[in-house]
């Protein structure tokens, strides 16, 4: 039997799934309105207007919920919608009279409506123990707990600017950078399995992935495997993908790490990376009670204390580290002071002291 | 109806709360799927003993080698047999979206029913890379699944060392700010390399992401290797309707906070009517206030961070002459710690046909040159980091420009002797280019 050689089409074209009056106004935008939480209005220069509902959903769908958002869209939105890079869905409509009724089917589906403007937007994820084959702690489930604290904040947009949250199973970070982070941070070097390294990892490779090079290839109970130097080691985790036995995941070392102040976009300021403000939180599912309460705890100091149109990033930097660790309640400790390459410029270096 | 449920108390007290639950979605899944209920029986040990336990392996359609991501179980009882045999394969399809994640409701249902038909019904919309990824098939559906999903228009994205699925923002198709058509450059450099995606040859990951003004929606300055930003060079337009609507509904209290004060470069001022009318020619934007008032802009001094574009809806928007920033060596922690992207290009005018062509014959010769120097396991801004901005950038043909750094060499080790040379052709770009 012949088989089926792939049509390489690549991106499909969004056109044809354009709402049609996004698709006739394309490029010709002019202005957008922020009615009320979770609404947008934008105009284009031929005076259309399209509304547009935003509804924060779980990003795993099973299809009969993916379904139930294309009936909704069937029945109140011109059966047009898109996703956007959080995972929220936005329904389009040409007809404000659409708003009212799309927003009520949604609710009562029980999407909220918000995420717009200065909410805290659903949180950028991984797919943890769900998926991934290095996960430290889950994805979804971390994702829905802290949503689940946090829905107020999306729907009501009170924040003094918008608040973007991601969440990462393991430390190479695929939630990606936010305001605040909530990323895996292991504790012990790796345990070695020294029965299997030799038929599983191809060592050079293992050995050239350690960033600081605390891996060297060693016989082990006359089997060939790799060794640790542990004082060097600093637990990144980094060996454990190219080599499984490498075993860095362990349910009681393994803990959650929370970073703040990353923003990609230039407004005001440069984009900048997060930072690491509070670790040792215990990595304790079903809904990890420590990692919302310092997330919470840091986002209504911000709430509080920050001045309209400053990020996280902005606010802190307006206000010091030193008040933020104090504003926050967070204790400041030698691992906050960087060491890795090119540290020196995290330094202060001027007496430009707060009091 | 499907085999007997698992036990899932942990997972079950993630079903409470306002947040739409994953979980509520694979129970629903369960019902008739015994791949489903295994998997909960799965992930609930994994809650338990807060361990992961699949592993990778080696799964694929014919004719690409990548776009599968295998997912075997590693849970085994004594006898090394899985405890969840039903989910012993759980393999993931990355499809890449149309471009901008656009949809109409018969694409989303023909997709629910052919993952309904070839998998587990479990589907998210979408990956941090931005796929459409298809979770929980089996080894032999793979192909059936793959083939139905492509004689639909979609196509598999990238995994491993490959050219990867991208993303651009919402971008013309509804926002004001967009200096580009981000969805026909993510499509015209996409589908000129997909080589690169399906048959992986690459030393490593590399992606392009595409954001159509600076506030960089889609994050592309921290996670793409080709960032491509959109941006104008001539003045910002403005709109007096729209300024004087925001002066009268925030007043000067507002506009001094939130608009003048935050300025990055104190490019904005606030005028009387006469002085900013004598202002207003080769480099100030003005904008109406009210009858007396003006918002001031020198576009000399404007970075184009685009705040003030955000504060005043509609008054103050894009110049005419749009293009783009090109932005390369943005990546993750692993392994020299995470890494912005830098400018390459400050500006690349992207309108006309051949505007496109040269956007991607610059992304080819990047990939190329990524391709041929880049050490295994090395992402191009590492690449970058190793062998000097300076040598990147003469590979491609590309001049230097002040844009490209923040400030200039603070150290004397470097040695010097081509610096007349080096002068020459910086006069003869600016006498070209005047």
């Amino acid at each position: 039997m012949s088989m089926r050689q792939p049509i390489e089409s690549g991106a499909p074209d969004p056109m044809p799934l354009l709402h049609p009056l996004l698709r006739k106004n394309y490029g010709k935008w002019i202005y957008h309105d922020h009615p009320r939480p979770g609404v947008l209005m934008h105009r284009a220069a031929s005076g259309d207007e399209v509304w547009t509902v935003k509804a924060g959903t779980q990003r795993q769908m099973d299809v009969h919920t993916v379904r139930k958002l294309c009936d909704i869209a069937d029945q109140f939105a011109d059966g047009h919608v898109r996703f956007t890079t959080r995972s929220n869905i936005e329904y389009m409509v040409a007809d404000p009279a659409k708003v009212d009724p799309l927003i009520a089917a949604l609710t009562e589906a029980g999407f909220p409506i918000g995420g717009t403007a200065n909410s805290v937007s659903m949180i950028a994820h991984t797919q943890g123990w769900l998926h991934c084959d290095i996960p430290g702690t889950d994805a979804s489930g971390v994702t829905k707990a802290l949503m689940d604290e946090l829905h107020q904040e999306f729907v009501k947009c009170e924040m003094p600017n918008r608040v973007k949250l991601s969440t990462s199973c393991c430390e190479i970070n695929c939630g990606g950078q936010a305001d605040i982070a909530v990323i895996v941070q292991y504790t012990k070097p790796p345990k070695i399995n020294h029965d299997l390294v030799a038929n599983v990892c191809e060592r050079p490779a293992v050995v050239a992935r350690c960033p600081v090079a605390a891996i060297r290839p060693a016989l082990v109970n006359g089997k060939p495997s790799l060794e640790i130097d542990e004082k060097k080691c600093m637990c990144c985790g980094a060996c454990y993908p190219p080599c499984p036995p490498m075993q860095i995941n362990d349910p009681d070392t393994t803990k959650i790490a929370i970073w703040v102040g990353g923003k990609n976009s230039n407004a005001r300021g440069k984009p900048t990376f997060h930072k690491l403000v509070a670790s040792g939180l215990p990595n304790n599912p079903p809904r990890w009670p420590e990692a919302a309460a310092v997330v919470k705890k840091i986002l209504l100091t911000y709430k509080a204390d920050a001045r309209s149109w400053e990020r996280m990033i902005d606010w802190i930097e307006r206000i010091g580290w030193g008040r933020f660790f104090e504003k926050t309640g967070l204790p400041f400790t030698k691992y906050h002071i960087d060491d890795w390459r090119g540290a020196r410029r995290t330094l202060n270096a001027s007496t430009h002291i707060r009091f | 109806m499907a085999k007997k449920t698992h036990d899932t108390p942990m997972l079950d007290e993630l079903e409470g709360g306002p947040w739409p639950s994953f979980v509520t979605g694979l129970k629903r899944l369960a019902k008739d799927n015994d791949m489903m209920v295994d998997l909960m029986g799965q992930l609930e040990t994994s809650y338990r003993t807060r361990k992961g336990y699949w592993k990778g392996g080696t799964v694929g359609v014919f004719g690409y080698g990548g776009g599968v991501i295998p997912r075997f179980t590693e849970l085994k009882d004594e006898n090394g047999k899985p405890v969840y045999p039903d989910a012993a394969e759980f393999h993931t399809l990355r499809v890449q979206p149309p471009a901008g994640m656009h949809y109409d409701t018969k694409t989303l249902r023909k997709l629910c029913d052919i993952w309904e038909k070839h998998g587990s019904g479990l589907i998210a919309f979408h990956g941090q890379s931005g796929d459409i990824m298809f979770q929980g098939i089996r080894t032999d559906k793979v192909q059936d699944a793959f083939d139905e999903l492509n004689e639909n228009g979609f196509d598999l994205g990238g995994a491993g060392p490959a050219l990867r699925t991208s993303m651009s923002c919402v971008g013309a198709a509804r926002c004001e700010l967009s200096c580009y058509d981000e969805a026909r450059a993510l499509r015209e450099v996409i589908n000129n390399n997909l080589d690169e995606m399906h048959r992986p040859a690459l030393p490593y990951k590399f992606k392009f992401k595409f954001s159509g003004c600076p506030n960089d929606c889609v994050n592309s300055i921290q996670r793409s290797d080709f960032a491509t930003i959109g941006t104008w060079r001539d003045n910002m337009q403005v709109n007096h309707q729209y300024s004087r609507a925001y002066f009268s509904a925030h007043g000067m209290t507002d506009l001094v906070n939130d608009v003048v004060a935050r300025c990055p470069t104190k490019a904005i001022q606030v005028m009387k009517r006469g002085e900013a009318d004598a202002k207003a020619g080769p480099q100030h934007s003005v904008a109406e206030l009210d009858d007396e008032l003006r918002l001031v802009i020198d576009n000399k001094d404007c970075v184009r961070c685009t705040h003030c574009l955000n504060v005043v809806r509609g008054g103050l928007l894009p110049g005419k002459q749009r293009g783009v920033t090109i932005l390369v060596g943005g990546k993750g922690v692993l392994k020299i710690g995470s890494s912005m992207g830098t400018v390459i290009v400050p500006f690349m005018k992207l309108e006309t046909d051949e505007d496109y062509e040269k956007l991607k014959e610059l992304a080819r010769s990047v990939l190329d040159f990524f391709a041929e120097n880049a050490l295994e396991h090395e992402r191009v801004g590492e690449t970058v980091d190793r062998i000097g901005l300076v040598n990147f950038l003469e590979a491609l043909g590309l001049d230097v420009d002040p844009n490209m750094i923040s400030e200039p060499r603070g150290n004397p080790y470097v040695r010097t002797d081509g610096w007349d040379a080096e002068v020459a052709k910086w006069q003869s770009r600016k006498k070209d280019a005047a």
